[in-house]
This record gives structure tokens, sequence and C-alpha cells, in this order.
């Protein structure tokens, strides 16, 4: 029988050391909505998201009131709605109405983000999906909680190079579409590489073409548990380091997969997944950065980060997945500056720098995550992060992405407001030496070989 | 049978295991098992329940220990016994 010691060991977990459930994610096939007539189509995505999540954030309720743990979110992820609009969709402005329809139906149900207003674009573009990027600006402007993604890459396809050249101009517009607002669009929209079908975190969440009808994915965290327990390990050497992460891992996902098995018997869709995140808040002791710090890093940014991380993210993955038969999504540490206070204290006292971010992507999911960069930054610049970051991903056949916000109006040395989970990051400046004669190319870079591994 | 794990952490005084299972005796509550410590200085008291026969829904059971906690300067907390299970148990 369980033991009183036991028992207070999970319960200061969540309320001294912030454990919780960040996010059951309710995802819904949209491909029987799909109509050549713009309003039927809303009117049944309204329908069917209203119907099959309406008991979604009750269900998490009770679930969090009956074990005792904090479920953070309860959101919805949707098939790319450049297949689902396709055959209605004729301009921009189109599909815009599609968005609106998605925020309402996520106020209706009281999810806090809706994500898949997406389109997968690794080889090439059609005219539908081109139609989709170009009305993301718009879209993210005038909705509050829809989250848009592009996939522009995979190992398989190479990098559709004219996909980044036009998401490095959306992040551009999307940023002066918010610009009362410091930027906030650019927070809600990923640009992918290699982007999973069952991914339950936001921004970049949307349901993979190969999935079922309705599925629960479910993100746990848990940094200030991981760093909570190797303070006991402090001075001691990497095999206690590591056995301690993982043991931690695995009670953290342990409890996500209690989570994840009830939410789906109560709510009578089956189970996909179980993403092995950390993934940090604002909140104090909440952070990524803290748990490198405690592992031996004056600040993070400073020689060994990548290291650090490296070992911290295989030691997650390898507690984790003992605990959870399916395992998927991003499964990693998350790095978002303006998600960490001690990610946004390190580039304030410029110990992180962009390129050092870079090299840590490298190592863990998922990539360029929630970063400020001065609002005059030039779009083709924008296209030559995302490259770079795209060609991580596609020869080290993982997962990258791009969340950058160029803050309109604000340049280094200011700080960026974005609110709630979403939090704040001090503008970090961006190498300016010109890349537009390499994005202006047209075509795509082709996928890598897999033999020679050097 | 429907376990739950009913804890109660705070400063040590008279009549709390007594209030405690007042309530239990009156929700018709089954206790199975009584472990007390003291931890860091506090009052540590866990509690393994059945609350299968409970009429009152899970959830206000919860509230109502929760709200008894308050009155007596302790924290209450009643808890579903899978997560502790799930969590220390292969």
């Amino acid at each position: 029988m369980i033991n009183i010691y036991e028992v207070t060991e999970t319960n200061q977990m969540i309320s001294q050391e912030n454990l919780d459930v960040r996010t059951i994610t309710l995802g819904i096939s949209l491909m029987d909505c799909i109509d050549s007539d713009l309003e039927k189509l809303n009117e049944k995505i309204y329908n069917k998201i209203t119907t099959i999540a309406k008991d979604l954030v009750p269900t998490g309720q009770a679930i969090e009131k009956e074990f005792g743990i904090p479920i953070v979110n309860k959101r919805i992820s949707i098939t790319p709605i450049s297949l689902i609009g396709a055959a209605a969709c004729k301009s921009p402005a189109d599909f815009v109405t599609i968005a609106k329809t998605l925020d309402k139906a996520a106020h209706t149900v009281g999810v806090n983000f809706i994500g898949g207003y997406s389109a997968l674009v690794s080889k090439g573009m059609t005219p539908a999906e081109e139609n989709l990027i170009r009305s993301i600006p718009e879209a993210l402007a005038v909705t509050e909680r829809v989250c848009s993604s592009v996939n522009v890459g995979s190992t398989k396809t190479g990098i559709n190079m004219d996909a980044v050249k036009l998401c490095g101009e959306i992040v551009k517009e999307a940023a002066e579409a918010t610009k009362d607002r410091d930027s906030l669009g650019c927070a809600k929209l990923v640009i992918f590489c290699n982007a999973p079908d069952d991914n339950p975190f936001m921004a970049g969440a949307f349901l993979g073409v190969t999935e079922a009808d309705a599925v629960i994915n479910v993100g746990v965290s848990g940094p200030g548990v991981v760093k909570h327990a190797i303070e006991q390990v402090r001075g001691k050497g990497f095999e206690e380091l590591c056995e301690t992460i993982k043991k931690t891992a695995f009670k953290i996902t342990r409890v996500g997969q209690l989570v994840a098995g009830e939410a789906s018997k109560r709510l009578g869709i089956p189970f996909g997944i179980i993403d092995l995140s950390l993934a940090p808040t604002p909140a104090v002791g909440d952070s990524i950065a803290e748990i490198l710090e405690e592992i031996g890093l004056e600040r993070v940014g400073a020689p060994g980060t990548t290291a650090a991380l490296a070992m911290l993210n295989d030691q997650v993955k390898k507690g984790g997945v003992m605990a959870s038969s399916y395992v998927g999504g991003l499964s990693g540490a998350f790095i978002p500056v303006s998600e960490d206070q001690g990610m946004i204290d390190a580039v304030s006292v410029g110990a992180l720098t962009l390129e050092k971010l870079e090299a840590m992507t490298c190592v863990c999911s998922v990539g360029l995550d929630m970063i400020a960069i001065p609002g005059k930054t030039k779009a083709s610049t924008i296209s030559g992060i995302i490259a770079d970051e795209m060609a991580i991903g596609m020869v080290n056949q993982k997962t990258t992405a791009v969340r950058l916000i160029p803050v309109i109006g604000k340049d280094v040395g200011e700080v960026a407001e974005f609110g709630g989970l979403l939090g704040y990051a001090p503008i970090i400046p961006v190498n300016e030496f010109d890349c537009s004669a390499f994005v202006n190319r047209k075509g795509r870079i082709p996928a890598p070989i897999h033999s020679f591994k050097n | 049978m429907k376990k739950c794990i009913i804890t109660v952490v705070g400063k040590d005084t008279v009549g709390i295991i007594a209030k405690v299972c007042t309530y239990l005796a009156e929700n018709n509550i089954n206790i199975l098992d009584i472990s007390q410590t003291i931890v860091q200085g506090y009052f540590n008291m866990m509690m393994v329940t059945d609350v299968s026969k409970a009429e009152k829904e899970f959830g206000t059971v919860a509230e109502e220990l929760e709200v008894i906690g308050e009155e007596i300067g302790v924290t209450i907390r009643c808890q579903r016994a899978e997560i502790f299970e799930k969590m220390h148990r292969l």
C-alpha cells in the first residue's frame, strides 16, 4: 500500500514545485466538414467542434478535482485548414472567415487555444495553401484563440524555400497587423520542419490527416520538479544526476498517462499520445534555464549549455518512455525565451544570444521559440533564420520550429509584453548582414543524403 | 472499492482527527488505514478511505473537507488513490 512519504512527495510536487498536466488537447478531424459552399463549410466546422468538444473543459475540471492535479490548459487541434478550406476558399479573405468560425467555436466550448490554422507545404504549395498562408496575418489579428502553423520542410522532402521566403514576409506582416499589442500575432504562428501530426502543444498543434476522427493527446510538464530533484544531488557525478532526472521524468509522465486515460474514458474518445515535455512557464521555479543552472552553469548560454541540455533532454525521454506506452508529439525540453524566467534573465544580462539558442535547438525540442527581435528586422533576414532552423531539423531528422516576434516599434534593450502564459521578453539582437540573394533564389533545398554521416 | 487518500498537513492541534472522522462517518466513508508523522515540524496525516458507499459526489466531499481544514487551520486534501499508485508503483 502507498505510504505517507510517497503521498507527501506527490503533493509537494503539486503544491510547491508546480507539477501539472500542461494540456489536454482534443484532436478533431474536420475532413467530413469539407464543402464547396463557404457558408455551409463554416457551419459544419462550428457544429462539429462544438459537438465533439462540448464536455472537454468540464471533464478536465472534474479530473483536476478528483486527483488534485492542476490541468492548466484544455485545447483543441484540428485538421490543417488549408485542406479543409481548399474547395470553398478562393481568396485569403475567404480563409479568414474560417479563422473567425474557429475562434467562435473555441469561445463556445471554453478552450484557450485552437490550433490547426495550418498549411503543410514542405515540398510545394497549392493555390489554397498559398491563400491560407497569405491570410495568416489578418486571421491572427482578428481572432484571439486561433493558432497557426506552416510546415515548410522535412527530412524526406527537403526545404521549400519559396515557402520560407513567403513565411518571412508573413511573420513581418503578422507583426505589423498586431503592432498595437507588441506584435502578439507572431506568438500564435509557428514555422516547422518535420511537424508532428499529434503534437498537443500550442501554437504548433494540428491534427494530421493520418489521425482518427477524434483523439486525446496530453502534454505533461514539471521543470520545477526536476529542478528540486537534482538539487538533492548537487556535486554528485553524472550517473547519479542522470538517474535522478530519469526517475523524476517517469513520475511526471505517469501522472500524464493517468490523466490521459481518465479523459479518454470519460469523453469516450481514444487516447493518442503523451508528449514528454518539460514545458516552462514564466512562474519562478518553473524554468528549464534554472535546471541547466542547477546542473552547473552560472547562466544558461554559458559554454556547456548545449551539452547539459542534450543530457537533460535524453534523460527526460528515457524516463518518460517507460511511463507511457504511446509517446509522441514533440517530446523534449522546450526553450521558449519569453515563457521562462531563467531564459529571460540570461538574455537580459547578455549570457544568451540568438546563435547559442540556435545551437541549443540541435539537441532538444523544439526550436527558436518565443524570441523577440527588433521590429526593423528585414523579412529576408527572418526567412534566413527560418531556413537555418529548418536545415537543422532536416539534417538531424527532428522537429524544429521558429516562433520569432519582430516587435514593431521596439529595438534591442526594450522589452515586449505578451501577457499570461506567453510572458515577456527582452529584445535580442539579430545579425544584420544581408541574406536576401540567398532567400530570393527560387525552388527548394533538396532532401539530404542519409549515409556518410558526419 | 473506490479508494481515496485524505491528507492533513498543518500545525498540530486538538481534535483534527476527530473532526475529519466525524465528517467521514456522517457521509458513509469507511477508513481503511491511518498513518501519521511529523515532517519538517508539521503534522502530517494520511488516511486511506473507501468512498464507494458515499452518497455525495467526490468533488463535493473534497470541497467540504477543504472547508473543514480551513476552519481548524490545516490543509486537507482528498484525492483518488490512483495518482499515488501510478506515480510510485510499477
